[in-house]
């Protein structure tokens, strides 16, 4: 169960986020042929001490909307507000300000860490980069993050080559939390994880955001993860979100055909589970060149007339629960 | 231990070892199971655990000059693969036992067009001409529900979604009509709606030729959907095999158990293959060991029905 | 087989790796080494620095009694002249090892500077990307299409003959070839999330250009380094060959191999021994680097 959410002003407000890369075309001189619409108008709240879920297939946008809101892209239209300030705008102080309280943890431990510095450099550089710090103060610090995230004192003198793979996750954690922030930003934290590390990690973050106000993005295409960390779950596709809601409301009644199509292909480690299976037809359309109206009609089994005209709206059908489709 | 049907593949105390720089890699250390035909058999562990190696050795593919097959018999239909030359097994490969890797993008040949690579495979295992194997490569196309085959036939595997470049993999593994299809983590690159279709095509293309499937992986949603019997391996052992419905309601072995539960919270990690412990691989982590488990490994005991496992803890008990 | 042994266990490779560089030397590793290489290198490295020392005469002393003497296992040659003398009487021996000075001295100049310059633009031109990445890369392009030995005869005619001009020559040759390297490598490092990850923390393009990049190209640098000195040994010899190099009297290995053109159907050895010794400290170092670049590999790779 999930309680204690903060019932304040939101810490982080995305506002219509578009993020549009250009398609080019030629040798010498590019011409812009098309775009890829990445991100599609993306509106979410993350509040304090809360985790918002982002769930979703290849494609869907999810990395590039973390990406936004970790000033790694600059939006094509739309802002991201940080206890309502656009995170964009930010410069000199106040952007590296920005930078201790906003995190991330990227999901493969191989490419996470920088093989030829030791850990206690990695973990200290946002502490390092954007605070003065002495050296006492530095290792200090250090010595609490890795004892946090369950680490040994011995591990800051050492490189990542001599580190498994769930360590590497723990010490990418350390390096996020270091300077001590408000929000950590998790790309499929535990994707590239045996399935038993897994769940250290996950309870170590469940343990974090409890003891300190931190709260998570969570970006992840496993439903069960997401399940267990996060207080809602916004559902992607083809950049736009199709379904939003409080997490145990959604996963009892997804209401759009695609969160049911992803629950149902979530296969449950249950022989005996029902098998209500939704095998969607065809591929991932492109993003270059979405269908027109609602993005998902051409694979929905529900598809009506109005589909493929008429882009749904983002409805309110229950305290809480947005979903955009013609059905409702 | 009994299988359903007629057995087509029996592995038999199979140990396959990488002489490393730094060691002696005990990949595959005593691996035995039966696979029958139609059938679907998971071996599912955790990364390390030596389920890839197996899957290779059993069709010799182990890498050279590091790995050999040290003992063990692979039965393919009563024939050992392991005492064939390499060229009866390259007649043996695709013909009767075939295999289909994890990664869609390096199974195939990038400047090869799809049409190219299936009709390839197809020349190995028939003796027609060019324009009868082209009709047999868009049928085999058209069987594994690839739109539009007479286009793709021209298409190149860059143009293609990860989930067709599956799709196309399996039907050149199926080409040659084998008899036992090794799946390696087909699934695993793919996103989950597509894994669903192609699990499902999986399903029937066994269900059409009575294939016989050893499926690898660590997903137990898989494995509760894919597979009629499980084996479980460990640190390059086998720690118990039994049908699927049995493991996921009554697992006997503590690893088994383990991995099972909904969250598991195991601390620690699997050893490292070159460096194993004398007793119970699974000791160190177990929280049900005593003195004997870390002294000596427990040897495979019927536990039940076609279920058996290698406990100290369990009672063994007639198996039928 | 990389991939295949990622498979075989992430913390496998994580302890062995550790072992590995824990361990003390086993037998097997010592085996392994380059020793033919590194001897032939070393012996050069120390003979061009003990030139006073071991050179058993002056390389410019001539002695017109003595000259044209053949090598000492010859008839008609002494242990006086081990390898000889030429048509001035000089003793071929030491003037091959004041020539190893020669070769050495140009050679770590220009590798360092021409090095250095390209290790520079490979890596602002690969982390910037854009239009900078394009213009730099055009005038790689650019440099690259110059006929080597015609540039540097050039530069040599118009700033006259001397050790700064072959310096500067070979530097305006190699720096373009290291910037299309170290760029290829700047690319994939790029990729990797730490670098991402260093944005996010806050850190300045220069801070990650020489805390998170340089460090990771520094082993293909190093490589880079050693497979051309073989390459500016050889065009400083070329030059020197074709009176461009150093001025006479310094004696260059080149210089001696075309001294010795007019005499070589009598006086072999004052064209073969030079040359001989070109082609030795060449290809240690090529063989040197080869193996330095297999060593190197997997440990990048594993991590």
């Amino acid at each position: 169960m999930l309680e204690g959410r903060a019932i304040t002003e939101p810490l982080i407000r995305a506002e219509n986020l578009t993020k549009h890369f250009p398609v080019t075309r030629g040798l010498l001189v590019g011409r812009t042929t098309g775009h890829v619409k990445a991100v599609d108008g993306v509106s979410f709240t993350i509040g304090r001490q809360e985790t918002l879920g982002l769930v979703g297939e290849s494609g869907c946008g999810k990395t590039t909307t973390s990406r936004l809101l970790l000033r790694l892209e600059e939006p094509t239209a739309g802002r991201v507000l940080l206890d309502g300030q656009d995170v964009h705008a930010l410069r000199g102080l106040e952007l590296s300000r920005y930078h201790t309280r906003v995190q991330a943890v990227f999901q493969d431990p191989w490419s996470s860490l920088n093989p030829r510095l030791r850990i206690r450099d990695t973990v200290a550089e946002a502490l390092v980069v954007n605070r003065r710090v002495t050296r006492a103060g530095k290792l200090e610090r250090v010595e609490e993050v890795l004892h946090q995230v369950g680490l040994p004192l011995s591990a800051a003198a050492r490189y990542p080559h001599e580190f498994s793979g769930g360590q590497r996750q723990r010490i990418a954690l350390a390096s996020a939390l270091a300077a001590s922030p408000e929000l950590i930003v998790l790309d499929e934290p535990v994707s590239a994880l045996d399935v038993s590390i897994r769940a250290q990690i996950m309870n170590l973050l469940k343990d974090l955001q409890a003891r300190q106000q931190l709260s998570f993005l969570l970006v992840a295409h496993n439903l069960a993860t997401v399940r267990y960390i996060a207080h809602r779950t916004a559902v992607m596709y083809l950049g736009r979100i199709v379904e939003q809601a409080d997490t145990e409301s959604l996963y009892r009644t997804p209401l759009h055909p695609y969160t049911k199509a992803l629950f149902a292909a979530a296969l449950p480690a249950d022989p005996d589970a029902p098998r209500d299976d939704m095998i969607l037809s065809g591929e991932v359309p492109s993003p270059i060149d979405p269908p027109s109206g609602c993005h998902f009609h051409p694979r929905c089994p529900f598809a009506m007339e109005q589909c493929s005209r008429v882009a749904p709206e983002l409805k309110a059908v229950a305290p809480g629960h947005v979903v955009s489709c013609h059905l409702y | 231990m009994a299988v359903a049907a007629p057995v087509v593949l029996d592995v038999r105390g199979l140990r396959a070892y990488l002489y490393t720089r730094w060691g002696v890699v005990r990949a595959v250390d005593g691996v035995s199971f039966a696979l029958g035909e139609g059938e679907t058999l998971g071996l599912v562990g955790e990364s390390g655990c030596g389920k890839t190696m197996t899957g290779l050795a059993l069709v010799r593919l182990l890498p050279e000059p590091a790995g050999r097959i040290v003992e063990g018999q692979v039965l393919l239909e009563g024939e050992d693969l392991v005492t064939k030359s390499e060229s009866e097994m390259r007649r043996v490969r695709g013909r009767r036992i075939s295999m289909i890797l994890q990664d869609p993008q390096t199974s195939l040949n990038p400047v090869f067009t799809i049409g190219d690579q299936i009709v390839e495979a197809l020349r190995l295992h028939h003796s027609d001409g060019e324009r009868t194997l082209a009709t047999r490569a868009e049928e085999a196309l058209r069987r594994v529900k690839v739109a539009a085959p007479e286009q793709r036939m021209r298409a190149y595997p860059h143009q293609m979604s990860g989930g067709m470049k599956q799709r196309v993999v399996g039907a050149i593994a199926v080409a040659g009509e084998p008899k036992v299809l090794i799946a390696d983590e087909p699934t695993t690159a793919l996103d989950v709606t597509i894994q669903l279709q192609y699990l499902a095509l999986l399903k029937e293309l066994q269900a059409r030729t009575r294939l016989a499937m050893l499926f690898i992986t660590h997903d137990f949603g898989i494995v509760a959907r894919m597979c009629d019997r499980v084996a479980v391996m460990y640190a390059g052992r086998i720690v118990e095999t039994g049908p699927t419905r049995t493991l996921f309601r009554s697992p006997r072995h503590p690893y088994t158990e383990a991995l099972m539960a909904s969250v598991p919270s195991i601390e620690g990690q699997p050893p490292p293959l070159h460096d194993l412990p004398a007793g119970c691989r699974f000791a160190p982590r177990c929280a049900y060991v005593d003195d004997r488990c870390r002294r000596e490994y427990p040897p495979i005991m019927p536990v039940g029905p076609a279920h058996e496992a290698a406990c100290w803890r369990v009672e063994p008990s007639p198996s039928r | 087989m990389a991939r295949v042994e990622e498979r075989i266990d992430a913390g496998f490779v994580a302890s062995t790796a550790a072992e590995d560089l824990a361990r003390p030397r086993v037998r097997g590793d010592l085996a392994r080494m380059p020793w033919v290489s590194l001897a032939i290198i070393t012996v050069m490295v120390l003979g061009a620095m003990l030139a006073p020392l071991i050179a058993p005469h002056s390389p410019t002393e001539q002695s017109l009694p003595d000259k044209l003497r053949p090598p000492a296992w010859e008839a008609g040659g002494s242990t006086r002249h081990l390898l000889g003398t030429d048509v001035l009487g000089r003793d071929v021996l030491s003037r091959l090892i004041y020539g190893a000075r020669v070769s050495l001295i140009v050679a770590a100049v220009a590798l360092l500077a021409g090095g250095g310059i390209g290790l520079m633009v490979g890596i602002v031109s690969g982390y910037l990307g854009g239009r900078v990445d394009s213009f730099l890369m055009r005038v790689v392009d650019a440099t690259l299409t110059f006929p080597t030995i015609l540039i540097a005869l050039l530069l040599a005619v118009s700033l006259g003959q001397g050790l700064q001009t072959i310096a500067i020559a070979i530097t305006v040759l190699i720096w373009a070839r290291f910037a299309r390297v170290v760029r290829g490598e700047v690319l994939g490092v790029k990729a990797r999330d730490f670098v991402a990850l260093a944005r996010v923390h806050g850190c300045s393009h220069l801070r990650i250009m020489a805390v998170h990049i340089v460090p990771n190209v520094l082993n293909t640098f190093m490589v880079l380094l050693t497979l051309h000195i073989g390459f500016v040994i050889i065009v400083e010899a070329s030059l020197s060959f074709l009176g461009a190099g150093i001025p006479p009297p310094t004696p260059s290995w080149g210089q001696m191999v075309a001294d010795g053109r007019s005499h070589i159907a009598s006086a072999w050895w004052l064209s073969v021994v030079p040359g001989a010794a070109i082609m030795l400290v060449v290809l240690a170092f090529n063989l040197f680097g080869d193996w330095l670049r297999d060593w190197l590999d997997p440990r990048l790779r594993q991590v």
